[in-house]
């Protein structure tokens, strides 16, 4: 049962969300050289790294989908990076804004961090067209897992390479020279960083559940003899749960 | 260089915010959407089985 403690945890996130904000805003000290500029920092950066995180994690799911054959570990894999996708969106959006304000350009391109991440974000941007574009659910899975495994581990290995980079514009966060934050700073940025961590597993069970009830909904229609003269299933991305091992 | 003053930066930091609460509503407006028709789908299929049942209680009253 995917929904199972859904509710409590919706509740943990909101909670976690109000007591993140309230820190940023009331709490946490204004930055010496941006000044309430730095405020986005709180959003844009664990939105970052749980993008990065979320490929990867896809990138495992997709291990354990070719390991065990099981399609449930597909479909895990597939909110994952879909999620992932849209905090990345997101990420992009709010790093505009912030480099709009602190350096009055919506994107530089010539810093090596901003490009790495669109390289990350359109190399995920085709995962989704290349599901799309294999009809049979068997190959589409396997596919979309080498996919999601070559891809998650170009994710750690891009993200090094642009660490160990000379010349950039874009801050570092923790670690490396001046990248450190000064106290109540840094206790706000892990607080922001477990509020999107649960947002995004919140919003990932949440997927997977509706999905699951979806797919458990055709499973139902096929047992009540709805299938006597089915219609053809719609070509779809997203990964079909129709076996009855599967459902259950 | 000096910090921007906070009326320049206050509407920097409510736009990122705005946008990112607006992506996540937009998302989960879309789930909800398709949770009523999960919804829908599972009353009809309610109704299904409850026309069924009542076939099955005719025939065999018929009997």
């Amino acid at each position: 049962m995917y929904g199972k403690g859904l509710r409590p945890l919706s509740l943990i996130t909101a909670a976690s969300f109000a007591l993140t904000l309230a820190a940023v805003f009331f709490w946490a000290p204004n930055d010496a050289y941006l000044g309430f500029l730095q405020k986005i920092f709180y959003v844009h950066v664990p939105l970052a790294i749980l993008t990065l995180v979320g490929f990867v994690a896809g990138g495992l799911m997709a291990i354990a989908h070719l390991r065990t054959r099981d399609r449930r570990w597909d479909m895990r894999s597939y909110v994952a990076i879909h999620i992932s996708l849209i905090f990345g969106v997101a990420t992009l959006i709010t790093g505009s804004i912030w480099a709009r304000g602190a350096w009055g350009h919506w994107w530089v391109w010539n810093d090596p961090t901003l490009v790495s991440f669109l390289l990350v974000m359109l190399l995920y941007a085709t995962y989704q067209p290349l599901r799309f574009a294999i009809e049979d659910p068997e190959r589409q899975a396997r596919y979309a897992s080498v996919f999601a495994i070559t891809a998650g581990a170009f994710v750690p290995i891009n993200f090094i390479i642009v660490r160990l980079a000379p010349g950039y514009v874009h801050p570092r966060t923790l670690g490396n020279i001046n990248g450190n934050l000064p106290g109540r700073m840094q206790v706000v940025f892990y607080l922001a960083m477990v509020s999107a961590a649960l947002l995004w597993f919140t919003l990932w069970r949440f997927e997977l559940t509706a999905k699951h009830v979806a797919a458990q909904m055709r499973h139902l229609r096929g047992l009540l003899g709805e299938d006597a003269d089915p219609a053809p299933v719609r070509r779809s991305a997203a990964p079909s749960l129709t076996h009855a091992g599967n459902v259950g | 260089m000096a910090p921007l003053p906070l009326h320049t930066a206050g509407p920097y930091v409510a736009a990122a915010y705005i946008a990112f609460f607006v992506i996540v509503l937009v998302y989960v407006a879309i789930m909800a959407a398709k949770l009523v028709r999960s919804e829908q789908a599972l009353s009809e299929l309610t109704e299904q089985v409850k026309r069924g049942r009542q076939g099955r209680a005719g025939e065999e009253d018929g009997r």
